[in-house]
């Protein structure tokens, strides 16, 4: 299996190509701001028709994973749908949805774009506290264990900037996992201020590849 | 005069010939009785300076007769409040912008701001008929031709190869559009500068020339001195200014400047307090400075039809010689000017004849039809169909462009429940009337890159000194230095959407990368320019060229006509391949992406390449040791249409074709002052619409646009077929004299392969080594 592991409290963890964590221990996938329904959602307020197609992206590559990886659970990070109404999916990639959630235990945490529950099947939570770790979508200055998304990081090296995992030794920050996401410069506010001296910028793309998370601008 | 009633006038003048005035003169006559109510003529300028400078000229000779006429301009620079009394109470004469005019056009009362409109002069048409600018101008005149019928079209045009396409352009369709000719004049007295030191190898920019441009500006009046980018531009004026040891007054202008940062080099230049201004194109049209007596082009011309027009800009009265000078930035831009001089002094003006209007820009009128009133669909495509570039459109085309506006067009019906555009009671109208805003936002179709404004900090919001590049603004960390209005500042962060930045003393500033537009060679210099490096000596060139060119024929080959030059050797660690194909900037980097692309899947490891009007080199892991299989035409062909595909130039192509039709927006009110993670790039819907809807209209779009424009793969087919296979590969054991040149180009092309998957493994691994993380 590609990817890169690391240890965060003692415990074992893969960053995946593909922008997921996998916890070999307890066979958990994790992604973050899938942001499905986002194309709709702009619609809906009057906005541009952007290619109406960034839910079926988002979940085949879903899909894909979960079909590697066969998780006995999957924790979405938040951010999962670009707002409440947009998890209104219509019947192709909802059947889709449920489809990959049958069969495993499947969270839902809340993120600042999809604050409450939604009709979509799963457990819906605020956090998620497992062993040593916590899941939550915004990270908390203090925390430690802790596994979180929302800033959709990014890092530059050698050509365009690509999403990428940053992590020390309290946390990890998932890179967004939505096809319709963009991204936040890891080397600049606030992500540069979250993480510790010694982080590391773990890039997605073909060959995921882990280094310093430090400026050579 | 006596043409006055035609329904539609072409007056083709050279510059200085007094065109602007003589469109105005029917006007005036037609007002002088003051009985006339409300706006009589509407006049266009593709520039905002160009409609101010007409208002002055025009304000003065009307005062001074007493006449009762209202004169006002407007345009992006006019105050909200002004702009507000003009719609209230329009003018007898309004000076404006092809997209304020289109903005206008999208009110609810737009019939009666335009009612009793008689007369549109449209300024610089044949600058207008070049882009889509001019496209949407006439998709405008459409519309004032249905809300006022009997309008009267004027266009006046600087001397061009084909008047006759240009009349058709301007005229409502199928009406008649006569073509006056105003006398040519005498020839210009035009000569490359002699300077003490030769020309650098490389760059732009032409710093070596200093001394002896500012002994010409000693000489002269005024000097007008052009550059072909930007920051070019800055560059130059900075370094002019240290030399400046009389202290000549010495201004500089381009269209990143702020407007009061224009408006005071304008006004010193009318009032004739400036020896010399250093410009960009913004001064390539019609205003009159009066007393230039000396136009300087700095870097080679690119195009001998706007180089004949610069010149112009010298001795703006007619009959009195025009006088410039041309100074080539590098050794190869020497030939280049060479060529140019020969063109100029043979009258043989060169052009690419355009296709037919574009449909992003027909979307985008759609759009705005739909703001200013719901409208019929027939009725929308007969009066489309008047204008020029648009009078061959098919009703498919026209239904398909709806069809986007209203539901997005795709293959996927998602959004019946959202749709943009509804039809009620067979008239087609906004869903959501809130939408109107974002659509007047998104008017126009110039689609440069984001710019920021950049402030002085710690002065209260003081005057903006100008604009830089999103990318470039991005590229800063506190601390650096760049230039920009000739004032070396210090950047200190980002606040919301403006570069707050502090002056610095400093000498030596990191260089402000304004993506100037990059113009190919025309077809017909590249000619002149080929059959020269076939002459066995080069009497007329300067030594340190014939050296250079000389050199390069004993060490490896020069480029023939007929024959094409490939080079292959090593250089800093990697392999590079230059080819000298000669087919002008757009299409020597189509031949860069589509070699790379071969390249990549016979794994020859490339890197990335960098392309300018004459040569295209590659870089990458590995030799090539036989180019002729990569330069195979059917091979290439095919690969275009995979190619056509995935790469960078469709993905920017795309970007502005989507930001025109109305797919994304480029000012979204509000939307950008949060963090940026929720804006996403376009190279990302790009990819999906590939992937989901190959034939998407936006797919088509950007296909046509990118083969007419950047692709330009016409071009490298017409070389294919003059050499006709005669490809001489030549291996070298280093750098070749004529290659040297494109290694310090900008612009360069990273490849995203397999080379770059192991580079970037590569660095990884060694950092993390170098940290201690391995």
């Amino acid at each position: 299996m590609t990817g890169h592991p690391f240890t965060l409290s003692a415990t074992a963890l893969v960053a995946l190509p593909s922008g997921a964590l996998w916890w070999a221990a307890e066979r958990l996938l994790t992604v973050s701001d899938l942001h499905l329904g986002r194309s709709s959602r702009i619609a809906r307020l009057g906005g541009t028709l952007l290619p109406p197609y960034e839910v079926a992206e988002t979940l085949a590559r879903l899909d894909a994973d979960i079909a590697r990886m066969d998780p006995r659970v999957v924790v979405c990070l938040g951010d999962s749908f670009d707002d409440l109404a947009a998890a209104d999916l219509d019947d192709r990639n909802r059947l889709w949805l449920s489809r990959l959630i049958a069969g495993r235990r499947w969270i839902w945490i809340e993120g600042n774009h999809d604050p409450g529950p939604v009709a979509i099947p799963g457990e819906h939570l605020r956090e998620l506290a497992l062993g040593p770790l916590s899941f939550r979508h915004i990270a908390r200055s203090g925390a430690s264990g802790e596994i979180s998304g929302h800033y959709h990081p990014k890092f530059r090296v050698a050509g365009p900037a690509r999403p990428c995992f940053l992590i020390d030794t309290e946390r990890v920050i998932l890179p967004a996992y939505g096809a319709y996401t963009g991204g936040m410069d890891a080397l600049r506010p606030p992500l540069r201020d979250l993480m510790a001296p010694g982080a590391i910028a773990c890039l997605t793309g073909p060959t995921p590849c882990a280094l310093p998370l430090k400026g050579r601008r | 005069m006596d043409r006055a009633e035609a329904p539609a006038l072409l007056l083709v003048a050279p510059t200085g010939g007094g065109k602007t005035l003589a469109g105005f003169l029917p006007t005036l006559a037609e007002l002088a009785d003051g009985r006339h109510r409300g706006l009589h003529t509407l006049y266009i300028s593709p520039l905002k300076a160009l409609a101010a400078d007409i208002r002055r000229n025009l304000t003065t000779p009307v005062t001074e007769m007493d006449l009762p006429i209202r004169i006002e301009d407007r345009t992006g620079d006019t105050s909200h409040s002004r702009r507000q009394r003009q719609r209230a109470d329009p003018p007898h004469i309004l000076l404006t912008t092809p997209e304020s005019l289109a903005l206008l056009l999208s009110y609810e009362d737009a019939p009666r701001i335009f009612a009793g409109l008689q007369r549109v002069i449209v300024d610089e048409i044949h600058a207008l008929a070049e882009s889509r600018r001019g496209d949407q101008l006439m998709l405008c005149l459409s519309r004032l031709s249905s809300l006022v019928p009997g309008l009267r079209r004027v266009g006046l045009s600087a001397t061009v190869e084909d008047p006759k396409a240009i009349a058709r352009f301007l005229s409502r369709h199928p009406d008649p559009c006569e073509v006056l000719y105003a006398d040519s004049g005498p020839d210009p007295d035009i000569a490359m500068l002699a300077t003490d030191e030769p020309p650098p190898w490389a760059g732009g920019g032409g710093r070596y020339a200093i001394p002896a441009i500012l002994d010409q500006v000693r000489r002269h009046r005024t000097t007008l001195i052009f550059h072909n980018t930007r920051a070019q531009a800055e560059i130059f004026f900075h370094h002019l200014w240290l030399a400046n040891e009389d202290a000549l007054p010495i201004g500089i202008h381009h269209g990143s400047l702020s407007r009061e940062a224009r408006e005071r080099v304008e006004a010193a230049m009318v009032s004739g307090d400036l020896r010399a201004i250093v410009c960009t194109g913004s001064l390539d049209l019609g205003i009159d400075w009066g007393d230039v007596d000396l136009v300087i082009q700095v870097g080679a011309p690119k195009n001998v039809k706007r180089l004949v027009q610069r010149i112009g800009r010298a001795n703006h009265r007619y009959n009195a010689p025009s006088k410039a000078l041309l100074v080539p930035a590098n050794r190869f831009e020497v030939v280049e000017c060479q060529a140019a001089l020969q063109a100029v002094r043979d009258r043989d003006l060169d052009g690419e004849p355009r296709g037919p209007g574009p449909r992003d820009v027909l979307c985008q009128h759609i759009l705005i039809a739909a703001c200013a009133a719901p409208f019929d669909a027939d009725d929308l495509y007969a009066e489309v169909t008047t204008a020029g570039p648009y009078s061959t459109l098919s009703r498919a085309d026209f239904d398909a462009c709806l069809e986007f506006c209203a539901t997005g067009g795709y293959a996927l019906r998602a959004y019946d429940r959202w749709q943009r555009l509804m039809q009620r009671d067979g008239l087609w109208s906004l869903r959501d009337p809130r939408s109107s805003r974002a659509i007047r936002m998104n008017i126009g179709t110039i689609t440069d890159a984001e710019l920021l404004k950049v402030r002085l900090r710690n002065r209260g919001g003081g005057q903006p000194l100008g604009e830089v590049e999103e990318g470039f603004a991005a590229s800063l960390t506190p601390g650096d230095t760049f230039l920009i209005g000739g004032q070396i500042v210090r950047y200190e962060g980002l606040r919301e959407l403006t570069v707050e930045v502090s002056r610095d003393p400093g000498r030596d500033p990191k260089v402000a990368v304004f993506s100037g537009s990059k113009f190919s060679t025309s077809t017909r210099l590249t000619e002149r320019i080929l059959a020269m490096l076939r002459e066995p000596s080069w009497p007329d060139l300067p030594a340190h060229t014939a050296d250079w060119l000389a050199l390069q024929r004993e060490v490896s080959r020069l480029p023939s006509r007929d024959r094409l030059l490939v080079e292959s050797f090593p250089a800093d660690g990697r392999e590079h391949l230059c080819i000298y194909g000669f087919a002008g900037r757009n299409a020597q980097q189509t031949l860069g992406l589509l070699l790379t692309h071969r390249m990549e899947s016979l794994g020859l490891n490339p890197l990335g390449f960098v392309a300018t009007d004459y040569a295209t080199l590659i870089w990458g892991l590995d030799p090539v040791a036989d180019s002729a299989p990569l330069l195979d035409r059917a091979c290439l062909a095919d690969e275009l249409e995979t190619w056509l595909q995935g790469n960078a130039v469709m993905k920017r192509t795309f970007r502005s074709v989507a930001q025109i039709a109305g797919l994304i927006e480029r000012n979204h009110p509000g939307q950008r002052k949060s963090g940026r993670q929720a804006t996403f790039s376009t190279d990302i819907l790009y990819d999906t619409l590939r992937r989901h809807d190959p034939d998407h209209l936006m797919l088509q779009i950007t296909r046509e646009e990118a083969m007419r424009g950047l692709v330009d793969f016409a071009r490298i087919e017409a070389m294919l077929d003059r050499v006709e296979g005669r490809i001489d590969h030549l291996r070298l054991d280093r750098v070749t004299p004529l290659s040297a040149p494109l290694f310090l180009e900008h612009g360069k092309v990273p490849v995203e392969g397999a080379a770059r998957e192991r580079l970037i493994a590569e660095t990884a691994a060694r950092l993390m080594a170098e940290a201690g993380l391995a």
